[in-house]
């Protein structure tokens, strides 16, 4: 275990780190925001970032067994079924996460 | 006057969503053997989720903080790719631009793309507030729960994430249908995990625009052509 100074170091570098990453391409792009790529990109970006950031949420799913995974996979069901169906985000975000606590836990 | 509320009614369940991955985080904290106050230390200042889980691990191993830096570059490169549309000039003053960086989540990035209609100022930092709000008040409510009761048998909470990522892009899909663009977002995803797992994120991103900069490149040839 670390002591806490270091770890309020840690703190402190991870979140200059991290509003540096967040503030600076803002310099860098803002005037490239007419540009037809630039504009291209944007429009076309949530769709994928998101498709990649759900994969990543689950990437050590496969990883922690046979039970895990067919949690996951049941959860993952109920959320878009939920979605597709009722159009509430609240819904299928709670649906399917209670789906998948239920089934780690209790199994 | 019709009256719109002050907030998108998407806000709801992405702030429930982060409040509950929140009491996740908190147990991770109490449970990684540390005070159940550095869950309200990490979330407040840090305030980047699926780093913070990655820096309990590297506190409770007492990691230089060389590789905490580079840690924190690999798994946050993905930010960049969010000023290319996140309506930051929308946003009025200079403080409340620091604050909007500052706080310019996945999350937040996400319901503004998810709904570009009319951002105001107001409305973009009420939205990044009480994400924040969420995510640090879940974090020290959860830490505070594991360290009065054992609740090791809760499990899978983290699946919020996973869920919210889903909806925002069924939404995204709903809003521009794009199969081949879904589809090669998931085939990025699914190549970087396997080339190089510990960079999952950024290699998925920089495949997933090289892809678009191809396909927009075909589509001005054949314009041309």
């Amino acid at each position: 275990m670390a002591d806490p100074s270091h770890i309020v170091a840690m703190v402190a570098v991870s979140a200059a780190i991290t509003w540096a990453l967040r503030a600076l391409p803002f310099a860098v792009l803002a005037p490239m925001r007419r540009s037809v790529v630039v504009r291209y990109l944007s429009l076309h970006m949530p769709l994928g970032i998101m498709v990649i950031l759900a994969l990543y949420t689950v990437r050590d799913v496969p990883a922690s067994g046979p039970l895990d995974a067919w949690a996951a996979m049941a959860a993952l069901v109920v959320t878009v079924a939920l979605q597709l169906w009722r159009r509430n985000a609240l819904v299928s975000i709670v649906g399917g996460t209670l789906v998948n606590v239920l089934l780690v836990s209790l199994l | 006057m019709e009256r719109r509320s002050p907030v998108p009614a998407i806000v709801v369940p992405v702030g429930l969503g982060l409040f509950s991955l929140g009491l996740a985080f908190g147990l991770v904290v109490v449970h990684a053997g540390l005070a159940w106050w550095w869950a309200t230390v990490f979330t407040a200042v840090v305030y980047a989720g699926s780093l913070e889980f990655l820096l309990v691990g590297l506190a409770v191993a007492a990691t230089p903080l060389l590789q905490v830096a580079a840690t924190t570059l690999i798994v946050n490169l993905r930010h960049v790719f969010y000023a290319l549309s996140f309506p930051l000039d929308r946003v009025d003053r200079w403080w409340a631009k620091a604050y909007s960086t500052y706080a310019l989540t996945d999350e937040a990035y996400a319901v503004t793309a998810a709904d570009p209609g009319e951002w105001t100022s107001r409305r973009i930092l009420l939205v990044q507030i009480i994400f924040q709000v969420a995510w640090v008040s879940g974090a020290t409510i959860g830490a505070l729960v594991g360290t009065a009761l054992p609740v090791e048998r809760v499990q899978g909470l983290d699946f919020a994430l996973t869920a919210l990522f889903v909806v925002l892009a069924i939404d995204a899909y709903r809003a521009r249908p794009d199969p081949v663009f879904a589809c090669c977002a998931a085939v990025c995803a699914v190549v970087a995990w396997l080339l190089a797992p510990g960079q999952m994120l950024v290699w998925a991103f920089v495949g997933y625009t090289v892809v678009l900069v191809g396909r927009l490149g075909l589509a001005r040839r054949g314009a041309h052509g």
